[in-house]
């Protein structure tokens, strides 16, 4: 294609899968003004699974074609759309069609999950009204195709500039999204003005970051930044604050710890797709950029990071363990078992090598199915207020219906990691990764903290099975079709990645390999 | 033979690829768990003939075992592998899914389908009134399934697969009646345990992983000569943890005896004859590790002497007829880790110990579920006596267990506890003394207090009482037949397995254990015979003086050892102290640390402003100026390490 454009910056070809996105969003914005209301939901559904599916053909083409080290870099090296990165690429676009499925659910209760109109005061008469009758807003459509083409170019960014503008990108819709939900709207609220705030404060730590390290390196573009660590002269203090800095911004979008505290409000708080979809795709969008950021811009050849991150992968583990044990309400639980998922991801990165990589890719697909999963089987769960999220409610559901109490625990069984579920071959791979790489330690406390985060799964399945329904036990809903695709998918793939995880093991092997 | 320089005793491990019959050993696995399978998602249309599907399967398996066993005989080589597929197939990371079938699997795959056979019937019986009974029978083949994977593996990843599996199983049928809040208990704690020993056995795996590059049990074998000697100690301590966990052993015994909150079927099957044996499996599979390092060994045969004591003094002082059997099994366990920690030939004996033990200990058990059966479920021996006129299919079969566990030639415990303490008596230095002792003085106990199980159940006044008499209604009748067939089958496998077994089995597993070693303990082979059997007599005889006219109806106040003992030895309340205590203060930290600290700062400000906000904020516990400090905090905290971790190494 090159010797036919005369600008020889842009190779559209690598680029289609995110002018695509954002050109259906900003479609879909116009579908927001001229499409009559009854028929928006449908063409919104339609043009954003149209959309992904596209760019997902796109990220096949581009993958079956090859890429190499001269083709990878596009943009004035500004965007790398390395093997690694079209992966990435991928199983974001996968996860996004599939917690798409459920933002666009619209039977489980009358209007769908999300509130018709964000600016209704709460509580108000108006408030009662769209709670009971109107339909959701349909901007969450655009809103998420905007969220996940930003992700898209974060895992890709080559450059800190590029990849702090790919943060925000994705950031800013996400924030609204969770401002949306129907019901427990003052929750909902609370949650994305926190995570904004917060997610601003990140923000700041990040751009503090990249000019700190402007200031040592001459330059914001990965490639330069590696060749200059070693021969600029200016003090070595400012790479290293600027490196955390930077490390900090990327640690809070993972959940880590002491960066996580936002994330139990806010997966609480936010309608329960879009926890979903941040579950699966802001974290796999967040490991794909810091694992870029630390193989591609500051490798281990100069210094070694892997002490102070090896810290806090540990704190996340076993915070994010302990503190699931104590939770009462399941999208806390599934929250911090989120948090301390970022931990066995982090030890999977710090496992360094072509194994690391490869292994954190793994992981993020075969998580990113299970939580999406889970939390679909959460939105079925409901009573007269909608989801019933605490646990105690979930008492003896296994009696009531048990089809559904059994899915629930096979993905439970697969969090804690047991054998014949993803959940086993993606933590095998990890810590074969991080044992492959020396870090037997990081693996001691992964183990560990897996054992104490049986117990808050466990503590589930025995109250839906060993408990006696009370009165007060919610009903199952019978899943539309959306949702059921959904959740059968997700736990199809936790099952074959299982018992089968050799292509896509293969898959992630091969694609575990950034260029500079 | 031309020894080589690194390691002159051992033959490298060669495994033989499956032909014929021998490649369709997945059956042995498949046909029970897609039993399990159908049981489960069948649904109520099954509930008719599913315990009968649940039979079927294990018999299929048992005769397909069978079969197998006899086409191993004519092999040259006895070890056949076959690799199903590959299960991580990625770079340094390599798993597949084997299969091994060799004399040492062979063994176990006739003990687990075998008495698991005779058990599945037994259950129709026992549960024929449970309206879970398609379920139990559903859990009762994974379990088989699973038990089988552990045994037929090929790698430490498929054993660790199976061992997980039999885990689950185990816990779902412990709690099977969780509508009895112990039952739910007791569930948690062989998960809590078996978790902490599950980590031990992840970690081995993942160490041969780091230095072996595979768990491949071949690979590992032949090369585990070429690793330092801490890295041995490192890898078997790892291994021995799990093993502790499954099997009960010290300091990890603590969930075995609750565990009888579960249908007694299970507790024969799975807490007496199988499961609970998967430790001393597991490291009688791995020889080859514990016997390239004494420290190790040392220590695999401490924990069997302590837990064999343990199980003996606990068990004098039960009173629930399942919880004697049970700490009588922690007990047993503990001489074939006294076995297998001695090694060379002791290995084999821990085996047929352990075979012997399958039939005997499963035959007690469901010898103790007919006496529930016919008296209205108690279980308080002290409650029982003078039942042999009444269930006498039940007491002759109980006899012959009861006979064969103290000893009592030519019985099959005589058979197999004796060289036991004979190659105890054999170790080299003072540790053949203390070794030794302990199992003589195991076995004078056993006698004891099986004997007063025995006398305090069958025989001696009655202490029971009619529905004229008391409060309870209790008519003791014998079994019917399809519980008490099983019994009698097991009885004979009680009479003779162990003589049957004492030689044949010893030469069977010759090629995964190694050759018989010439024993020269530290007493005449004779004398220490005639020592035990004295022993035993006594121990014995005193139960029957002291217990042939009945025992008090409640507890009595009694010493201190004794209510120590009741106490179980005071292990639970050590546990509790040591683990469960600042395991909860450390939660309670955390989550204080979390939710409370950082908002201490602001929390009288917010109450102020939270009151007129509503409930739904009061659920919310942070306040966003308190995350964003701790973010603060956090972030001073990461950018001063990074700051010290390279000055230091600068400087």
């Amino acid at each position: 294609m090159g010797d036919t454009i005369s600008f020889p910056h842009l190779d559209y070809a690598a680029l289609w899968p995110m002018l695509i996105l954002f050109g259906a969003a900003c479609v879909g914005v116009l579908v927001e003004a001229f499409v009559p209301k009854a028929w928006r939901n449908t063409v919104q559904l339609v043009l954003s699974l149209l959309a992904m599916g596209a760019a997902l053909v796109m990220v096949i083409k581009r993958a079956a074609a090859g890429v190499t080290a001269a083709n990878a870099h596009t943009a004035s090296d500004a965007i790398s759309i390395d093997k690694a990165g079209l992966f990435l690429q991928g199983a974001l676009l996968v996860l996004g069609i599939v917690s798409l499925l459920l933002i666009g659910e619209r039977t489980l209760e009358t209007g769908g999950p999300f509130v018709a109109q964000a600016a209704i005061t709460v509580g108000s008469e108006a408030d009662r009204r769209q709670a009971a009758r109107e339909s959701g807003a349909t901007e969450v459509y655009p809103l998420a195709l905007f969220a996940l083409a930003g992700m898209l170019l974060f895992v890709t960014a080559n450059d800190l500039l590029v990849m702090f503008v790919a943060l925000e990108v994705f950031s800013l819709p996400l924030y609204l999204l969770c401002a949306l939900a129907r019901r427990k709207r003052l929750l909902s609220q609370e949650a994305a003005v926190k995570y904004f705030l917060l997610g601003a404060f990140a923000s700041a730590f990040f751009l503090f970051g990249v000019a700190m390290v402007y200031g040592f390196a001459n330059a914001v573009d990965f490639n330069s930044i590696h060749a200059n660590i070693s021969t600029s002269d200016k003090p070595f203090a400012l790479l290293l604050i600027g490196l955390a800095m930077l490390a900090i911004g990327l640690l809070f979008k993972v959940a880590a710890v002491p960066f996580h505290v936002w994330t139990p409000d806010v997966y609480q708080g936010a309608p329960t797709p879009v926890t979903a979809f941040m579950a699966a795709c802001t974290k796999a969008a967040a490991f794909g950029g810091l694992a870029r950021v630390l193989y591609v811009g500051f490798d281990r050849s100069n210094w070694n990071f892997t002490p102070v991150l090896g810290v806090i992968a540990v704190l996340t583990m076993l915070v994010g363990a302990v503190l699931a044990v104590t939770q009462t309400d399941l999208k806390r639980l599934l929250a911090y078992s989120s948090v301390a998922n970022a931990g066995y991801l982090l030890v999977g990165v710090l496992g360094g090598g072509a194994a690391g990589l490869s292994s954190m890719l793994f992981y993020l697909v075969a998580y990113g199915f299970a939580i999406i999963a889970a939390f679909a089987l959460l939105t079925l769960v409901r009573d007269a207020d909608g989801e019933a999220t605490h646990l105690s409610r979930w008492a003896g559901l296994g009696r009531r219906s048990p089809f559904f109490a059994s899915v629930f625990t096979f993905l439970l069984l697969a969090f804690a990691g047991l054998p014949l579920t993803s959940g086993f071959t993606a933590k095998f791979a990890v810590f074969g990764a991080a044992i492959g790489g020396g870090q037997t330690w990081l693996v001691l406390f992964g183990v560990l903290s897996s054992i104490i985060l049986a117990f808050p799964y466990l503590r589930v399945i025995v109250m839906m099975w060993l408990s006696e329904p009370g009165d007060t036990t919610p009903s199952v809903s019978i899943p539309g079709a959306l949702t059921s695709a959904a959740l059968m998918v997700g736990v199809l793939v936790t099952l074959l990645l299982g018992v089968a995880p050799s292509s896509l093991l293969d898959l992630a092997n091969n694609a575990a390999s950034f260029v500079r | 033979m031309v020894a080589t320089l690194i390691n002159e005793q051992a033959e490298a491990v060669v495994y033989a690829p499956a032909t014929g019959l021998l490649s369709y050993m997945w059956l042995l696995i498949a046909i029970p768990a897609v039993s399990a399978l159908i049981l489960l998602l069948a649904g109520k249309a099954a509930n008719r003939w599913g315990h009968w599907l649940g039979v079927a399967s294990v018999l299929a398996s048992f005769v397909l075992g069978l079969t197998l066993f006899f086409q191993l005989r004519n092999l040259e080589n006895r070890s056949v592998v076959e690799n199903l597929y590959s299960f991580i197939p990625v770079g340094n990371l390599r798993v597949d899914f084997g299969l091994l079938f060799d004399p040492l699997a062979a063994c176990f795959v006739l003990l687990i389908t075998g008495v698991g056979f005779l058990i599945h019937l037994y259950a129709t019986g026992y549960m024929a009134h449970d309206e879970g009974r398609r379920r139990f029978f559903g859990y009762f083949n994974l379990f088989i399934a699973a038990m089988l994977l552990l045994v037929l593996g090929n790698n430490y990843v498929m054993l660790y697969f199976g061992w997980e599996g039999v885990g689950l199983a185990s816990y779902l049928l412990i709690s099977f009646w969780y509508g009895r809040p112990a039952a739910a208990t007791a569930g948690k704690k062989a998960f809590l345990m078996n978790r902490v020993g599950d980590a031990g056995l992840v970690l081995g795996i993942f160490l041969m992983f780091a230095w072996l590059g595979s768990t491949n049990y071949e690979v590992v074998f032949n090369n585990i000569g070429t690793l330092g000697s801490t890295t041995v100690l490192l890898i078997g301590l790892a291994l021995l943890a799990g093993a502790c966990g499954k099997s009960g052993q010290f300091p990890l015994q603590a969930w075995l005896p609750d565990a009888m909150e579960g249908p007694t079927p299970v507790s024969a099957l799975i807490h007496a004859a199988t499961m609970v044996t998967a430790g001393v499996y597991l490291i009688a599979r791995s020889n080859p590790i514990f016997s390239e390092n004494t420290t190790l060994q040392t220590v695999v045969v401490s924990v069997g002497a302590i837990t064999l004591l343990l199980g003996c003094i606990i068990g004098t002082a039960k009173d629930d007829i399942k919880r004697v059997l049970a700490w009588s099994t922690v007990s047993q366990i503990g001489y074939m880790f006294l076995g297998v920690g001695l090694g060379g030939g002791a290995y084999a004996l821990a085996i047929i110990h352990l075979l012997a033990h399958g039939f005997f200990k499963a035959n007690m058990f469901l010898g103790a579920g007919s006496v529930m059966h016919g008296m209205n479920d108690q279980v308080d021996i002290r409650r029982f006596g003078g039942l042999y006129k009444y269930m006498r299919i039940t007491w002759l079969t109980f006899m012959m267990g009861w006979l064969a566990i103290i000893g009592i030639p030519p019985l099959s415990g005589f058979f197999t506890k004796e060289p036991i303490i004979v190659a105890a008596f054999s170790r080299p230095g003072w540790t053949g003394w203390l070794f030794g002792l302990a199992a003589l003085l195991g076995a004078g106990l056993t006698a004891f207090y099986m004997t007063r199980l025995f006398i305090l159940t069958f025989h001696g006044p009655k202490r029971w009482t009619t529905a004229k008499e008391g409060l309870v209604d209790q008519h003791p009748h014998e079994s019917p037949a399809v519980m008490t067939i099983p019994l009698i089958l097991l009885a004979l496998g009680s009479i003779v397995a162990g003589g049957l077994m004492v030689t044949s089995v010893p030469q069977w597993l010759e090629p995964v254990l190694g050759p018989e070693t010439a024993e020269h303990p530290k007493i005449a082979h004779g004398a220490l015979t005639a020592l035990s059997l004295v022993l035993t007599v006594a121990g014995a005889g005193l139960a029957y003086a002291l217990f042939r006219k009945g025992t008090a109806l409640t507890p009595q106040p009694a010493g201190v050892l004794v209510t120590a003992a009741r106490n179980n030895l005071y292990t639970d309340a050590f546990n509790e102290a040591v683990f469960e205590k600042p395991g909860n203060w450390l939660t309670r930290l955390l989550v204080f640390v979390d939710n409370k600290g950082v908002d201490g700062l602001v929390n009288g400000l917010a109450a102020a402003v939270g009151g007129g906000s509503g409930r739904l904020r009061r659920l919310q516990t942070g306040f966003v100026r308190s995350y964003a400090l701790s973010m603060l905090v956090g972030g001073v905290l990461v950018l001063g390490a990074f700051l010290a971790v390279q000055l230091g190494w600068m400087g």
